[in-house]
């Protein structure tokens, strides 16, 4: 049993992320989408917490959203993965449940 | 009926936002079809909860009362984030005293609020069905 | 898999009802179903006919309505959330007095229970908001 979490606020914005973070289970996958996706960027503030928790949870970005907002997929923090939109409603039918963090 | 396991989940503070209040609306239609019920408090969604909240002098309804009442509806279960209290400068006694009638206890009253911690929050939000998030 | 999805934020401000949109639409092309979106708080604004956006920006509303079409997707506005907002249908318009109604093809007014139905009938929920 596992589930999908899904954060669409930027970390420097709200604790979305944060919480998110503290309340996944070893397993879980956590999908950064809309200004969420500035949580996946390598040397920033954020990135050793979410490296960190990379251990026991799989990270996924979505990738049309960090193309709109001109992110280059190489500035990712290394093992998140970028996904479409297929992709996200593949992780939401292989997880048991879905948590959206708004 | 499927009877499937529900959480609301409320990280959000009364009145600077519907949010609250539309939540605990959809708590309430959501009784009556009869599923397993939880509700969670976290980050700012513990500021609902608080005693003594006062709207007159903003215009806006003081939803905080109807707390009061989800033991009417069969909702039992408010689980409370420890951490989230503390970070708040909250403790348990800045929160209104809910209680339920318990049926199998020949109507004993009960609180309802489950003060949890942080990793306990997380294994209630991962034994549920269907996860609201407000 | 049956889908059921939530959008609680208005268009336009947020990408709530974007996301929500490209997520069904994929779902569907990828041999899911999808038999209701439930739009509630701000999120009731989606349903409204009188928008005129710039005309190369998306029209939002005549995305969901075609999509609801094409598909045979339930769109569901929360009732007490649209009479909120100033989203009535012709009938409720007419029951509140009011001299016009709003809510585009494709869209009806219901109450929240379509909300918990729609938890209970579908395998998987996911809420877009903000």
């Amino acid at each position: 049993m596992s589930t999908l979490h899904t954060v669409n606020k930027s970390p420097f914005a709200t604790q979305a992320l944060l919480s998110c973070l503290n309340h996944c289970k070893d397993g879980d996958a956590v999908l950064m989408i809309e200004d969420g996706v500035y949580g996946g960027v390598s040397g920033t503030g954020m990135a050793s917490m979410v490296e960190d928790k990379m251990k026991s949870v799989t990270l996924y970005v979505l990738s049309p959203d960090l193309s709109a907002r001109g992110i280059d997929a190489a500035r990712l923090i290394d093992g998140i993965q970028g996904t479409d939109y297929a992709g996200f409603v593949e992780l939401v039918a292989k997880h048991d449940r879905t948590q959206n963090w708004l | 009926m499927t009877t499937k396991k529900f959480l609301y989940v409320n990280r959000k503070a009364p009145y600077g936002t519907i949010y609250a209040l539309e939540s605990l609306e959809v708590v309430l239609i959501g009784a009556a079809f009869e599923q397993d019920v939880s509700v969670a408090f976290l980050d700012d969604g513990v500021f609902q909860l608080t005693k003594g909240q006062d709207t007159g002098e903003i215009g806006v309804k003081n939803f905080s009362p109807t707390f009061r009442a989800l033991g009417d509806y069969d909702v039992t279960k408010l689980y409370v984030e420890a951490e989230s209290l503390a970070e708040r400068g909250l403790t348990k006694d800045d929160l209104q005293d809910i209680q339920y009638e318990d049926e199998d206890d020949d109507y004993a009253e009960k609180p309802s609020i489950i003060i949890v911690n942080r990793a306990e929050m997380a294994d209630v939000m991962a034994d549920q069905d269907v996860v609201l998030s407000f | 898999m049956k889908f059921g999805v939530v959008v609680s934020e208005g268009p336009y401000t947020h990408q709530a009802a974007d996301s929500a949109y490209l997520f069904v639409k994929a779902a569907l092309d990828n041999g899911h179903e999808v038999p209701r979106v439930f739009f509630y708080h701000d999120g009731v604004n989606v349903a409204t006919r009188l928008s005129v956006p710039p005309q190369d920006e998306r029209n939002i509303q005549e995305n969901w309505t075609a999509l609801a079409k094409d598909h045979d997707v339930d769109l569901v506005v929360c009732i007490a959330a649209a009479q909120r907002r100033g989203m009535l249908d012709e009938n409720e318009a007419r029951r509140q007095g009011k001299t016009a109604d709003n809510i585009a093809e494709g869209f009806r007014i219901s109450g929240l229970g379509q909300l918990i139905e729609m938890g209970i009938q579908t395998d998987r929920l996911v809420t877009f908001g903000d």
